[in-house]
């Protein structure tokens, strides 16, 4: 019966990508299969399958290597490539949903063990609880966007000779005329002020950097096309206030989805700093 | 890594050495050299402010 269950839980699966769907839907479909047959195992005093489904879901951490190798293969035909770091995050979390699938399955599988009678009852308490967990974990899993941890605001770019500058950071060196006129007339510029010291330092992870460039890249579109070295979104950062600045040209110069989509760049799991919580970075505050 | 692939100039006492060098015969042709070599090779134009223009692969 949980069976069922299992199914509807596994529309979280949806990878961001149609072509993963099958595999990605297969496998989470194991990992609730999993999950809902763990509780009936324990009932039976059937330890050596329980056993047996833990090594099962050990297999699991395969699929973030899968992951990883894909978009390692996939990441020289990007325009602006993803970075390490980002790679890394990603193949995280669809190791990390496989994970969710088994609890939510689990969940549903405790909740129809329970017993209640009449049938329809218990479906439904099933249907409710695997929804619960399911919309429980997701908020869980959510994680933050630069939104969060940062004010993000347009900034004004302008050339010294050929040094392309936001403020007073230097962004690139544009040497061609053509280029520079390419950027006055249609390049953007924002900077990235993090809230405190906790943001300041995440954000200066240069895989959290490149992130941004890839997302903003690709949400908005980039004025680029292969060996244009020069319309290369950038990010830099000033040292002394820790400040981003990210300055590129895109597809279309529109600036309030230009922020919106800087806003909307997550925050890399391995990015994340707290120097807070330690004594030493208490002390620097 | 970063390279230079190419160097342009028109002043030809200001450069030598072991890189690719273009002499032009003025301002105009210096960019029209330096932007065709980039296109050619996939690099960006970058500006030395003494009127020598490097191409650098990325």
């Amino acid at each position: 019966m949980a069976r069922l269950y299992m199914l509807r839980r596994d529309y979280r699966q949806y990878p961001s990508y149609p072509q993963g769907w099958a595999v990605h839907l297969f496998v989470g479909f194991i990992g609730a299969a999993i999950g809902a047959v763990i509780v009936p195992a324990v009932l039976e005093k059937e330890y050596a399958a329980v056993s047996f489904l833990i090594l099962a879901a050990s297999q699991f951490r395969e699929v973030r290597n899968v992951e990883r190798a894909t978009l390692g293969a996939m990441e020289s035909t990007e325009l602006v490539q993803r970075g390490t770091a980002y790679i890394e995050g990603i193949a995280r979390v669809f190791e990390a949903r496989n994970y969710l699938s088994i609890w939510v399955a689990f969940s549903v599988a405790v909740v129809a063990e329970l017993g209640v009678e009449p049938l329809w009852v218990r479906l439904g308490a099933c249907a409710l609880a695997g929804l619960l967990v399911t919309m429980l974990l997701s908020r869980l899993m959510r994680g933050l966007k630069i939104g969060d941890i940062a004010a993000v605001e347009l900034a004004q770019l302008y050339f010294e000779g050929a040094l392309l500058k936001v403020e007073e950071t230097v962004m690139m060196n544009v040497g061609l005329h053509a280029a520079r006129a390419v950027y006055m007339e249609r390049g953007l510029a924002a900077k990235i002020i993090p809230d405190g010291p906790n943001a300041k330092a995440t954000l200066a992870n240069l895989g959290q950097m490149q992130a941004i460039a890839h997302d903003v890249a690709a949400m908005i579109g980039v004025y680029m096309d292969v060996g244009e070295q020069e319309f290369i979104p950038m990010v830099r950062r000033n040292p002394g206030s820790g400040c981003l600045y990210l300055v590129m040209v895109p597809s279309e110069a529109d600036e309030q989805a230009f922020l919106a989509a800087v806003r909307r760049v997550p925050v890399l799991e391995g990015a994340v700093r707290k120097p807070l919580t330690s004594v030493a970075g208490k002390m620097v505050d | 890594m970063k390279l230079i692939l190419a160097v342009v100039a028109t002043d030809q006492t200001q450069v030598g050495g072991g890189a690719p060098i273009f002499y032009a015969r003025s301002e105009e042709e210096k960019t029209q050299l330096a932007l065709l070599i980039a296109k050619i090779l996939g690099a960006a134009v970058h500006d030395l402010h003494n009127g020598v223009l490097v191409v650098v692969q990325h």
